[in-house]
Formats: structure tokens, C-alpha cells, sequence
């Protein structure tokens, strides 16, 4: 049913600190690999060790280069999967009710036995969230792990998406945004989490926690006293260690 | 309306077993969780319970799957058919494989083991493959380190007794300013990015010093953008700035470092410059309490870091005092340096005052009781929370190894190196350079070497040459040209034996070793050399063997092909007598073991040894009846024994409870499986910190077997046994350098380092490699999920240079160095050193390697910098071409590499354009569903 | 956004065969018999033809029947819908037609308003994306709507409609490429604002998220020179409207002029269509450091 449910309390998603990201692909290719083997169709790779290499994806890192008005040009890594929107257009758009938002908890799906593969949905997202898998005919997506955070195979700890679980830096965190106690909603909160392309009017519930200044070394007045010297030249220098050795 | 969705099983069965192991996607050697569904491998995971990933893993690791899965897999041993080099071979059996091996191998063992150079690359096994080439007798064995690490362990080592690497840590938990320089992140990287994000948690500083801001450098609070090879220069500078403002910690430098012991200071004395010690040899150093002196480690003493005395006319003042001369120096100040450095005086200043804040006004104390070696009691550990990391980016460089030194010294008159929020070391270190053994190179026909082939030389007597003074070994390790090279040179031994200097060999034989394409300098020549034949159309390098588990560049070369398995199809072991995975608060070794058996006819190259080694009869690999003593490498682990008591797995020994000494245990591999692959022997909190001066720690280490005895040491800010290869260059003693080298080796083997560099104008611009974080080696590219992630590597370019040359994105450039030419894709990076120009190392592959498409983006847009870098520098005014290296340990200088760039027409293909290898295993499927479960 | 050569032919052929139908079902021409047969079988050919060709841009067509499913929310299931009612009803009428020699006119009004539907919810298939700036606005259905309206009068012969007809989509295309040009700035959707980073100072792509391309590449991010696009929007318009204007103009009936019309119109209109898609800039582009 490619209406969206009634707003839910639930709103399941990931917050992505932006400050702690390296840019390691870890998360890309646990998530190719758990999603490869688990919900739906395998996530296929075309002429894989050919000329023009390419795969269905569902979380890839971008790069980019940052240059401030004042100052050296910062580097910022940038994971990006489905934001699991509020008002997300890819469901509404879908002729065969394959796309849907769950009630409960919020996770933008595809029933693959009704995805026609038109890719009307890719279109609709403006964050590259979907791809159309060339080997199924299907769209596949981010499920936030769907099968593995309610998994009652897995051990309590790894009830979590596969991404949130391997990323070295801890940079990924996964909760319900909906409950503004949580912790996600509360490193939302202290470090002014912020929605990508706010003006499509999507409301991700997925959030990025923006980098911390940067570079702001300035303090050289605060510190300056720390340097100040206590000789200039050898003779000096050892003069100060015989006065200062005596004191300890 | 009721609204209505797809019922999703959301409790689908995940594996039917899971089987742990490690794994070696690189060298971080984490541990991991191996799905299996229908007996094969379904999905790999981190290992929560394993003490280096706690469950976390990273791209390479996730990806194994598509490893042991890849095309690339050889699967039959190989015999060359065809000239070197066409990678034209026909597959034969293991039999006659091992017969040609052995019966060629047998005759140079009989003849003259020397002939034998056996080096191995990304080994993690090298306790066993020197094993066994000490047993073969050879002295040529090495493995990779010469090229990859040696400036940094050895610095470290003889320094302060461990190095950074993988064999210690910042105290992550408690440290409040971070400095990483120049960080590989293929080495000890999740648990580099765990720490980094433990710091990010807490709000901790992290600066990065590094030409190039990616990775770990992107998410510093600042970045330093580096010259390449100013390190030196810059920390040098920090020292000066903190030693003029007094801030250094004096109590750590007197107590637990060489900075008060006497240093004969008579200019005219044959000992000038040694250490002035007692009758047991002991550094002496001025008690304060008394006025007298003492021997180092007596209880109860104050020792005076600007003592002084005479004795028979001869004046000895103090290590520091040498110090205070050397740094309080003008040239060292922020002013002289910041230019040559491209760092703002005023920031070399403020992270100096920074540094000082963090460490003496925000100390730290925890209230853990414990005893130092000199029997004194303390009632607390007492912190400077600032802490260093650094890689390969400071050691890859002709000074590195002074470089890495001038760091430790930095590190250390802060105090913090073994103190709470400081620097920390992973046993087995710290440890001495005087208990870890000294090269050996006695061999004879038919025998044993006479001891362990690398290790740490403390003088002229310790270097390994002939009574003719020439080289012992083939890479010329531990001579005058590389005193230091603790690590031996593995990238000297092609071009060495290629020009039978210091003399010819018979085989070559290698495991792991790129050596035809990313792993030498020099790439087009090492090729040449390894396919010349002499006047009698036989080939200079008589025989090659080559062991991989991959369709590598290398094998091409090989006259002979071991084909080794894949990771989760052998048994390994990573031990203590090796590269440890310890942690800073844990002793800890592992397991891999085969998880899924290979279905092609390849063996572990470990077992295939075991076989070799009895079919040749080394002592070392046959029982007394001169039966094969090992069945395989499982055999070994579980039953080889260095010492008494003592294995390659220090868990689970004697009835399967005893740590680090025991009695062999037959079930320990079970063991270790149960344990989910590892084992892991926690330090007491009163060891957990400063562990070289600490009896608790000594006393743990010896119970764990990791020395025999308590052996305290002091932190060498002033290395002896570099003063003593310098008297020999000034003419002292009877073991004396050739005159070619005497100003080389005076200049080289400063006791306290100095920076120095070389400088050629018509090459203006640094060109360095990184290494992706996706992918290790050369080996991310067989891998279908990996190489889409990185598929070529673009030259970036900083701003200044790509404005220069009115650079856009798409076009590209002519790279030239003096040893050759490139032309190769641009890209612009702003956040980068504006002299410096660098790219992805590695992803650049030969046309028909790797079971690879021939047109693949890697052979055709994928380049590597290696064709510009030399093994020998360029001719000096004498004729005479010195490696391209540090001259005090040998380290490959990798990061000298300067170059002109010029924009150029676009070509079809990158240059140079190296024809196809014949690949042996064909090419791989076209596309790929990967599902194994139903 | 791709021009993928299967939806141009559809959007093309589908919105004439359904202009058309339009015209057909309120009796212009009012044909019966062999004549009607003829009339219809090409508007059918046209429409179907379409319809089908856009199935060889579907992934997975064996679920082709549920997109019938989501007519409350979807415009591509309404397109359906609406597309199976119209030929129903004007399959029905042609049969009306052609057998009977009868027109229902009240059945081929409503498979004339059925007809237009459909292109319309065709166009807003397009036209709802807000992720596409250029086609999220209202000249999208107008231009849609007017191409099949009037393209199907000069098929069904009302060439004078269809004369001025074309003035007017002329004027419709005219004011829909010079609106969409900047509208895409105006939306002000940048590198910035998709990834949070503006604050901090201006954002560009260092390094994509893998070195080949992906779905999205081919799919949404298409770059055409803007030289190359102005050399086609002039030839787009001379070929879909000033040369069919001037064949009419020039007294175009049953002869070569007729031919000339028709086929420079389609020829244009597909020139028209391809640029639609080529000139389209989804937002997603900019997370690859290109807008389009």
C-alpha cells in the first residue's frame, strides 16, 4: 500500500556523526555482504572483473572537500543509505504498492514479489537511496537491517544494522528518533543533528551530526606564557636545571 | 481506512554455524565471525570478544568472502613453460613440484647455502620461515620490513625499547591531545579508528601532521599539512621550544631515562662520546643525594641530569647536558624552521605550547600503587595525557629513522611514554635492544645458520661481513652501508643478486612478494633483471620460486609456482615470537585454522615447508630417525618448542590452563577454537603502566615467558651503540668502514638526531602514495566489491600546482623524476601540501594479472609511482650510486620521490604501458549473485 | 535524467495515439466503416505501441498487473488506469464505428476526456518530481497535454487546428524552456544544502563513492554540453512547429506537404522529448558533484 501509514511514535533510523567518519567503507561493504545474503534478491555486481566494474549498492561513502572562507580546506567523509523519510516520496509514487513505509517502526521497504522495476522510486528520492538491481529487475534499498533488529537468531547485542555494528569509529548510531530520550535524539540534540536537503520536504528520520569546528587554533595568547623562556642558550638552560632539580 | 503492509520475516535464520578465525585482509589480523550456511561461507562479521576489533571490521575484512570466492585463486602447482615473464605455465603435481624444489634446493645446501636468498612479503608467519631457513643454513633471509617498517621499529627499539606500528598504542581512555603523523592505515587500523573515536567521544584534540588530509587527518581538530620529509625538522623545532621554556618532565628524565648517565666528553679519548660505567658495565650517572656516582639502577637514588666528573683527566658531563647543547641550538627554533617545514612559526609555537599545557597542567593520577625497578614503593601513577602515532609517512624517508628517534625524544621529555594518557606498549614489548638478539650469519654446507639471522647490532663487531670485509648477506644487511638494518633489505635482493654484488645465488626464492610490480622500486628494471639471461642465454637469476595464494604480477616470473591457500582454508598462528596482536593491557596471540577446505590442489606454504624441510633433512624439520618431524604447519604450532615450556601459542598449554609456559598441549588448536580463535592473558592493574621500570610487569613477563628474567631498562634518548659505528668512522678501533663511506657513516650515526635531507631543484615536487583504507596491497583488486570502490587513482594535485598548470579535471599529466617518466590522471585536492602531489597505492595492476579483464580500469588508468622511484639514488660526483635509502637501517626511502609535473594531451592508456602477462587461472565470470543460503 | 530511448518512444507515440483518440471520440473526423478501421488502428498502433515499448524500460515486468493497484496515490498507476479505460472505451466506440457505422457520442466524449487523461497523468508522472526541478512545474502537463492534443488533430486531419495548435505549443515549449533554465537554482537545492556542510564554506566532490558508475549515474545523471542543447531546442522547434505551420500554412492536405507535416512534427517532438529528458537535472546529481 503505497499510501503512508499514520504517523508513527516509532521512527527507527541512523544518526551519522560526520566528525568521527574516516571514510573506511566499512559500513559499505558489511552492508553489501549482509544484504547479499539475507532479504530478497542477492545484491548483484555487473562485469565484476571487467572493464567497467559496477554493483548494486545500498550505503556508499562520498568524499568531499570543504573550504571555509578563511583558512585550509577540510576533508569530510559522507555515508549515505536511505533516510527513512517521514514524507517519503519514493513510497507514494510506487504504482504497485511494492514500496511501503512500515507502521510500527517507520523502515521504508520493497516487497520485491511486487516491484515491478520501473524505477520511479529512484527518481523520487533526491538522496540516491535506491537502485535498481540489473541481475533481479528489482529495486533494493536500505531496510535498516530489518532482519536483523528484530532477529531472534542473533544474540541481543547484534540486534542492530549491520553498518552500526562493524563501523571501526563508532561514527554510525541506530535508535528511534521518535522517543526524544533516546540516544540518538539526544546526540541529535547536543551536537545540532541536521536534515539532509530540507527543502525537498522529505523529513528524514536519518540525521547528521555536522563536523566540530575545525582548525580554530587560536588560543596563542592563552598559551603564549607557557612558553615563555627560561634561558636562551645552553649555559642558561643548564643554570635553571640545577635550581629546578634541587626543588624536586 | 486500515492500513495494510507486506508481512517481512524479521527473524529469518542468519547462518547454520560460525566458525572464528582471523583474519588477513591486512595486517591488523582481527578477529572474525564465519558464517556458514550449507558449508560455505555466507557473511563474515568482527568478533566481539577478540581482543583487537571487539567487533568491529572494516571494508577488507567484511569483504573476504569475495576473497576466497576471487577468480584470481591458483589452483594447481605451476611450472614454467615459456620465457620468464609471459606467465606461460603448465600445472603439475605436488610431487613433482616438491621433487624439483627439493633436489635443486638439496645440491645449494650441499654446496653453499648462501646461494639460497629466501624472503618472504606480507608474511604473518616469519618466526616460522626463518625457523626454517636457519635450518636450511642460508643467511639471505629477510622479510618485507627493510621496505615497509624498519625505520620505526628500529628507532623505537633502540630507543625506548618498542615502537608505534602495531606494537603499541596511545593511551586511548585517558590521553587529551593526540598527534599522529603520517599514519598508514593499513596497519593496527580498527584499532586506530576505535581509539580515534573514543577521543572523538570525549572531546579529546586529535591534530594530525600529515601532508595530505584524508582518512584519519580529515577528522583531526587540525591539520598540519606537512612537507614531506620536514618531520624531523618540525619536531626537533617542538623539543627546542619546549626544553627553552623548561617544560619537560625532569623527574621521568632522571629516573627512567639515559639523560643522567656520564658521557666520556674528551674529544681526544677513544671512548669519547661512550657511556662512563662500572666494572659490571653499568652506565654510572651523579646521585645527587651524595655527589657520587652510581650505577644507574641503585635504590634510593637521585640521579643529576647535569652531573659531571672527572676521572683521570678525562671530564664526563651528562647525557642531557649533550642535549641541552644539541636542542637549545638557534637552528632549531620555530623561526628557522617553519619555512622549510611549511608550517606557520606561530603554530609550530602553539602546538609546543599546547603540548606543554596538556601534559603538565592538566596531569593526570591514578591512585594504583607500585614498585619501580630501584625497589622505590610509589603511591600513585602520575600521567601527562599527551600521546604520539606515526607510521610509515615519517619512517619511509632517508632520514626516517632519526626522524622517528627525534619523535621518541619529543614523546619522551614530556614523559609520556608509559604513563596514563601517554604512549603505551603491547607486550612482548617493552623490551631492551640489548636482550633481543644480534644478527648471525655463520653458515656452512649442509648445516644449520648459526643463529637467528636479524636482529639488533650495538657496534662495528656485530656487522655481518667476511674477514675480506664484504657483505655475509645478499641484501648487504648489517654492514657499513646500512649499519642498523634490523629488519634486512628485502628490496636490495633481486638487484643485488641480479649483479652478483656481493655475490651471485642460485634461487631465489619468495612468498608473498610482489616484487615484478608493486612491491619494488624501480618496477620496469626489477623486471628486466628478473628475465636476463648472461653470455650463455641462461638467466642471471638462475631459479625462481615463488609462492601465492593469487595470480599475482610475481608469479609470472617464477620458474616454479607453490600455489598457497586462501585464508579460511590453512592453519596460522599469530604469536608472540612474531607480530603479536597484544594489547597495551593484555598478552594475546591467535588462530586461523581452515574453516572451508580449498577445492583446488593447493597447499598452506607453512605445511608445504614442513615437507620440504624433511625432504631436504634439516635438522630442525626431522625426527632422529629422519622422518618428516611436522606433518604440516598445524603440527608445528601445536608441538615446536623455542625454549622449554615455551611455543608459538603461549594459551592453553600443558593440561589446557597454563599461560605463556607449559607443556605442549596436544588439544590446544581446540582449545583455541572454543575460545573463539584467540587467547587473551590480562596485566594486573599495578603492571598496566610504566612497564619497563615497573616489577610488577617484568615480573608478569617472565611468568608469561616473554624474557627470563626481570630486565629493567632506561629509555635511550642517547643510542651508544650509534657513537661507537661513529668512532670507527673517525678511525677508532680495528673493525673500520671503507674510505668511501667514513664521512657517510660519521654523519649518518648521530647518537642524538638531527634532521638532515637532500634537496634537487629540478624536481621541486613531493610525490608520495596512501594507501586506501578499502584495500591492502595489491590485493583489493581481485576482490569484486572492493575494486569498485577504488578502480583507478587519480593524481591529486594541490590547488597551487593545478592552478599553475591551468589543470581541469579530466585532463592529464607527465610525471618525471630523474629515473623516469609517468603520464597519468589528474585531480585537484585543496586540503593537501601545496608542494606535494600523491596517489592511492597499489590499485595500478598489470594487463593479465589478478584473472583481471585486460581493458579493467586498473591496467589502463590505474598507474603506480614506483616506475619514478630508484633503488640507487642518481650518480654523485664520484661515480658511486648509494641505495636509495636511510643509510643507518636500509629502510627504502619511498617518500624522497620528488618529481616535475607538466599537463600533457590525454593518452588512451596511462605510460608506461607494460604488454599482458598470460594469466594462469583465466579470466572471472562476468557477473556476479553471490548467495549462498536458499 | 537518461533519455532512455524506450520512454521517449512511448511518451512520444502513446501521447500522439491518444491525441488521436481524443479527436476521434468526438467525431473528428467523423469516420466509420474502413475508413474509421484505419484511423483507429493507427491511433491504436501509436498509443499500444507505446504503452509496450515503455515496458522494456521495467526491471521486473512479470508484476506488470499490480501497478494497477495504486491509483490514490501514484500517477504511473493512474497512467495505467486510466490508459486501459481509455482504449476500452474507445475500443468500444471504434467498434461503434467501424461495424456499426454508429458514433456513441457520449461513450467517445468520455474516451476522449479518458484519452487526454491519460497523457495528462503521464505528464505528471514527470511533473510531481521534486526532485527534478525542471519537470515539477505546470508547463510539464500543459506541454504534454498540447503536443498530444494538437499532434492528434494533424494526424486526424483537423489541420487548421492543428496550426494553430502548434503556434501554440510552440509558445507553451518556448515559455517551458526558458522557465525551467533556472529553475533548478531557484529551487536552491545545492551541494551544500545536500550535505549539511554549508556553514562550514563551500563544498565540492573529492572523491566519488566508487571509482565506476552505478544505477544512479546511468540513470539520473546525464550531462549535455549546453552548447549542443541550444543547437537541438532550435531544431526541436523548427521541426515540431515552424515547418508543420508552414506545410499547413502552404495549403497541406492529402499530398507531400501532409507527410512533410507529420513527419517533422513527430521528428521534433521526439527532438523536444529527448532534450526533456537529457536538459533534466535530478538533485541526486549533486551528491556526485554534477547537476544532472
Amino acid at each position: 500500500m503505497t499510501a503512508l501509514p499514520p504517523k508513527s511514535d516509532v521512527k527507527l533510523g541512523l544518526v551519522i556523526d560526520l566528525d568521527t567518519c574516516v571514510g573506511c567503507h566499512a559500513c559499505v561493504i558489511s552492508c553489501k555482504g549482509w544484504n547479499t545474503e539475507n532479504y530478497g534478491a542477492p545484491l548483484s555486481d555487473q562485469d565484476a572483473y571487467g572493464e567497467n566494474p559496477s554493483g548494486t549498492f545500498l550505503n556508499r561513502v562520498h568524499s568531499y572537500e570543504v573550504q571555509p572562507e578563511q583558512g585550509t580546506a577540510q576533508t569530510i567523509h559522507f555515508p549515505k543509505s536511505c533516510l527513512h523519510c517521514e514524507d517519503a516520496p519514493c513510497v507514494t509514487v510506487c504504482p504497485t504498492g511494492a514500496s511501503y513505509k512500515r507502521a510500527e517502526d517507520g523502515i521504508v521497504l520493497v516487497n520485491e514479489d511486487a516491484c515491478i522495476g520501473c524505477g520511479l522510486c529512484a527518481w523520487a528520492c533526491p538522496y540516491g537511496a535506491r537502485e535498481l538491481d540489473k541481475a533481479a529487475g528489482v529495486m533494493k534499498k536500505c531496510t535498516l537491517c530489518v532482519d536483523r533488529i528484530y532477529n531472534e537468531n542473533l544474540p541481543e547485542e547484534d540486534r542492530e544494522p549491520a553498518c552500526v555494528r562493524t563501523c571501526p569509529s563508532g561514527a554510525r548510531h541506530f535508535g528511534d528518533l521518535g522517543d526524544a530520550n533516546s540516544d540518538v535524539s539526544k546526540l541529535v540534540q547536543e551536537r545540532g543533528g541536521i536534515d539532509l536537503m530540507p527543502e525537498l520536504g522529505t523529513k528524514p528520520v536519518n540525521k547528521y551530526l555536522p563536523p566540530r569546528p575545525k582548525d580554530t587554533g587560536n588560543e596563542i595568547d592563552i598559551l603564549a606564557p607557557l612558553l615563555a623562556p627560561i634561558a636562551t642558550e645552553t649555559s642558561g638552560f643548564l643554570g635553571w636545571l640545577d635550581r629546578t632539580l634541587e626543588r624536586i | 481506512m486500515n492500513y495494510t503492509q507486506p508481512v517481512v520475516d524479521t527473524s529469518p535464520k542468519v547462518s547454520d554455524e560460525i566458525r572464528k578465525t582471523t583474519c588477513y585482509m591486512c595486517a591488523c589480523r582481527c578477529g572474525i565471525n564465519v558464517h556458514m550456511k550449507e558449508g560455505k561461507v555466507a557473511y563474515i562479521e568482527g568478533n566481539r570478544d577478540h581482543p583487537v576489533n571487539k567487533g568491529v571490521l572494516c571494508a577488507k575484512g567484511s569483504a573476504g568472502i569475495m576473497q576466497v570466492n576471487a577468480p584470481s585463486r591458483l589452483r594447481s602447482p605451476l611450472k614454467r613453460v615459456g620465457e620468464r615473464g609471459s606467465g606461460e605455465f603448465e600445472e603439475i603435481s605436488w610431487d613433482e613440484a616438491l621433487e624439483i624444489a627439493s633436489s635443486r634446493l638439496a645440491k645449494v645446501r650441499a654446496d653453499d647455502p648462501s646461494k639460497l636468498a629466501f624472503f618472504t612479503g606480507r608474511d604473518q608467519s616469519q618466526s616460522f620461515t626463518s625457523f626454517w631457513a636457519q635450518g636450511f643454513g642460508t643467511p639471505n633471509y629477510a622479510a618485507h620490513g627493510g621496505f615497509c617498517s624498519v625505520n620505526m621499529a628500529a628507532a623505537g627499539i633502540y630507543t625506548m625499547g618498542g615502537a608505534f606500528w602495531e606494537f603499541g598504542q596511545p593511551d586511548w581512555d585517558h590521553t587529551k591531545m593526540f598527534m599522529l603523523f603520517g599514519v598508514a592505515e593499513d596497519h593496527d587500523s580498527n584499532p586506530i579508528k576505535m581509539g580515534l573515536g573514543k577521543l572523538k567521544k570525549r572531546g579529546a584534540k586529535v591534530v594530525g601532521v600529515n601532508p595530505i588530509r584524508t582518512g584519519y587527518n580529515a577528522i583531526a581538530d587540525e591539520w598540519v599539512g606537512i612537507t614531506p620529509g620536514t618531520d624531523g625538522l618540525f619536531i626537533t623545532a617542538l623539543i627546542h621550544e619546549l626544553m627553552k621554556a623548561g617544560k619537560i618532565d625532569l623527574h621521568y628524565l632522571s629516573q627512567y631515562t639515559n639523560a643522567p648517565v656520564l658521557l666520556n666528553s674528551n674529544p681526544d679519548s677513544d671512548s669519547y662520546g661512550l657511556f662512563l660505567r662500572d666494572q659490571d658495565g653499568k652506565p654510572l650517572v651523579i646521585d645527587r643525594n651524595t655527589g657520587q656516582q652510581a650505577a644507574f639502577d641503585k635504590k634510593g637514588i637521585k640521579p643529576d641530569l647535569n652531573g659531571s666528573i672527572r676521572i683521570a683527566g678525562t671530564s664526563h658531563t651528562t647525557v642531557f647536558h649533550k642535549m641541552a647543547e644539541t636542542y637549545m641550538s638557534p637552528e632549531h627554533d620555530a623561526a628557522n624552521v617553519a619555512e622549510r617545514c611549511g608550517i606557520a612559526e606561530e603554530t609550530i609555537r602553539r602546538l609546543a605550547a599546547e603540548l606543554a599545557h596538556v601534559a603538565f597542567e592538566q596531569e593526570i593520577s591514578l591512585p594504583i600503587e607500585w614498585t619501580d625497578f630501584r625497589g622505590e614503593k610509589h603511591s600513585k601513577m602520575i600521567g601527562r595525557p599527551v600521546s604520539f602515532h606515526a607510521m610509515r609517512g615519517i619512517s619511509a624517508h632517508a632520514n626516517g629513522f632519526q626522524t622517528c628517534r627525534a619523535l621518541h625524544i619529543l614523546q619522551i621529555i614530556l614523559g609520556s611514554v608509559e604513563v596514563p594518557g601517554g604512549f603505551r606498549f603491547k607486550p612482548p614489548y617493552p623490551k631492551s635492544s640489548e636482550i633481543h638478539p644480534k644478527p648471525h650469519y655463520g653458515y656452512a654446507p649442509n648445516k644449520p645458520l648459526d643463529g637467528p639471522h636479524l636482529g639488533f647490532t650495538h657496534g662495528p663487531e656485530d656487522l655481518a661481513l667476511k674477514a675480506d670485509g664484504t657483505a655475509a648477506r645478499i641484501d648487504k644487511a648489517f654492514t657499513w652501508e646500512n649499519p642498523m638494518s634490523s629488519h634486512g633489505l628485502m628490496h636490495m635482493v633481486i638487484s643485488n643478486a641480479h649483479a652478483g654484488d656481493p655475490y651471485k645465488i642460485d634461487t631465489l626464492f619468495m612468498y608473498m612478494a610482489n616484487m615484478s610490480w608493486n612491491s619494488s622500486m624501480n618496477t620496469g628494471g626489477v623486471m628486466k633483471m628478473l628475465t636476463d639471461k648472461d653470455e650463455n642465454g641462461d638467466y642471471v637469476i638462475p631459479n625462481i620460486i615463488y609462492s601465492d595464494a593469487y595470480s599475482s604480477e610475481m608469479v609470472a616470473y617464477a620458474d616454479l609456482v607453490l600455489p598457497d591457500a586462501t585464508y579460511l582454508e590453512r592453519h596460522d598462528c599469530i604469536s608472540m615470537l612474531d607480530r603479536p596482536i597484544c594489547e597495551a593491557d593484555a598478552a594475546a596471540d591467535a588462530i586461523r585454522w581452515p574453516v572451508i577446505e580449498p577445492d583446488r590442489d593447493v597447499r598452506g606454504f607453512q605445511s608445504v615447508l614442513c615437507d620440504l624441510g624433511a625432504r631436504l633433512g634439516l635438522p630442525n624439520f626431522i625426527n632422529e630417525d629422519g622422518s618428516q618431524k611436522f606433518a604440516d604447519y598445524a603440527d608445528y604450532i601445536v608441538n615446536h618448542q623455542r625454549k622449554p615450556g615455551i611455543g608459538p601459542l603461549a594459551g592453553f598449554r600443558g593440561d589446557g590452563t597454563a599461560s605463556g609456559r607449559g607443556d605442549v598441549n596436544p588439544d590446544q588448536l581446540d582449545k583455541y577454537i572454543e575460545n573463539g580463535g584467540f587467547f587473551v592473558e590480562h596485566i594486573n592493574e599495578d603492571a598496566s603502566y610504566y612497564k619497563p621500570w615497573n616489577m610488577a610487569y617484568q615480573e608478569w613477563a617472565v611468568g608469561m615467558g616473554l624474557f627470563d628474567a626481570p630486565s629493567p631498562y632506561l629509555f635511550q634518548l642517547y643510542v651508544e651503540p650509534m657513537r661507537k659505528f661513529q668512532l670507527a668512522a673517525e678511525g677508532h678501533g680495528d673493525r673500520q668502514p671503507p674510505e668511501h663511506l667514513r664521512e657517510r657513516v660519521r654523519d649518518a650515526m648521530q647518537p642524538l638526531p638531527v634532521w638532515s635531507n637532500s634537496t634537487d631543484e629540478n624536481f621541486p615536487i613531493h610525490a608520495l602514495t596512501q594507501r586506501p583504507m578499502a584495500m591492502y596491497h595489491s590485493w583489493g583488486t581481485q576482490n569484486a566489491w572492493l575494486r569498485q570502490i577504488h578502480g583507478v587513482n587519480p593524481l591529486y594535485v594541490p590547488t597551487k600546482i593545478w592552478e599553475a598548470n591551468g589543470f581541469k579535471e579530466g585532463d592529464w599529466a607527465k610525471v618525471t623524476s630523474p629515473h623516469g617518466e609517468i603520464t597519468v590522471p589528474v585531480s585537484h585536492q585543496a586540503a593537501l601540501n601545496e608542494n606535494t602531489i600523491w596517489t592511492w597505492n597499489a590499485i595500478g595492476k598489470r594487463k593479465g594479472a589478478w584473472a583481471l579483464d585486460e581493458k579493467a580500469p586498473e591496467a589502463t588508468k590505474g598507474f603506480l609511482l614506483n616506475h619514478l622511484i630508484h633503488e640507487l639514488m642518481p650518480a654523485k660526483g664520484d661515480g658511486m650510486r648509494w641505495a636509495n635509502s636511510d643509510p643507518i637501517t636500509g629502510q627504502a626511502a619511498w617518500f624522497d620521490l620528488k618529481v616535475a609535473i607538466e599537463k600533457v594531451d590525454a593518452p588512451v592508456e596511462c605510460e608506461p604501458n607494460i604488454p599482458a602477462q598470460k594469466s594462469p587461472v583465466g579470466k572471472g565470470p562476468k557477473n556476479l549473485t553471490w548467495k549462498v543460503g536458499s | 535524467m537518461h533519455p532512455a530511448p524506450s520512454v521517449i518512444l512511448f511518451s512520444v507515440l502513446s501521447g500522439l495515439g491518444f491525441g488521436m483518440l481524443a479527436w476521434l471520440g468526438i467525431g473528428k473526423p467523423p469516420v466509420t466503416g474502413m475508413s474509421a478501421f484505419i484511423f483507429f488502428f493507427v491511433a491504436y498502433a501509436l498509443s499500444v505501441g507505446g504503452l509496450l515499448s515503455a515496458t522494456f524500460h521495467l526491471g521486473n515486468p512479470k508484476n506488470s498487473l499490480k501497478a494497477f493497484s495504486q491509483w490514490q496515490t501514484s500517477w504511473l498507476s493512474r497512467e495505467g488506469c486510466c490508459a486501459i479505460a481509455a482504449l476500452t472505451v474507445m475500443g468500444i466506440y471504434a467498434a461503434g464505428a467501424i461495424f456499426l457505422e454508429t458514433h456513441w457520442a457520449l461513450l467517445g466524449a468520455i474516451g476522449s476526456i479518458l484519452s487526454i487523461g491519460t497523457v495528462f497523468t503521464t505528464s505528471m508522472i514527470y511533473a510531481q518530481l521534486k526532485t527534478v526541478p525542471r519537470w515539477n512545474h505546470w508547463t510539464t502537463p500543459l506541454l504534454f497535454v498540447a503536443l498530444s492534443t494538437f499532434g492528434g488533430a494533424l494526424m486526424t486531419g483537423q489541420v487548421t487546428v492543428a496550426m494553430y495548435g502548434f503556434v501554440a505549443v510552440g509558445l507553451i515549449q518556448l515559455v517551458a524552456w526558458l522557465t525551467s533554465d533556472n529553475r533548478f537554482t531557484k529551487r536552491g537545492s545545492t551541494l551544500e544544502t545536500a550535505t549539511g556542510l554549508g556553514n562550514i564554506g563551500k563544498v565540492r566532490m573529492f572523491e566519488p563513492p566508487h571509482t565506476g558508475t552505478n544505477y544512479l549515474l546511468k540513470e539520473m545523471v546525464y550531462v549535455i554540453g549546453r552548447k549542443h542543447a541550444v543547437k537541438l531546442r532550435v531544431i526541436a522547434m523548427l521541426l515540431m512547429v515552424v515547418i508543420p505551420v508552414l506545410m499547413i500554412a502552404m495549403g497541406a492536405g492529402h499530398d507531400i506537404k501532409a507527410v512533410i507535416a507529420v513527419l517533422s512534427h513527430l521528428v521534433g517532438v521526439f527532438a523536444s522529448r529527448w532534450l526533456f529528458f537529457a536538459e533534466a537535472e535530478h538533485v541526486v546529481g549533486l551528491y556526485y558533484g554534477k547537476r544532472g
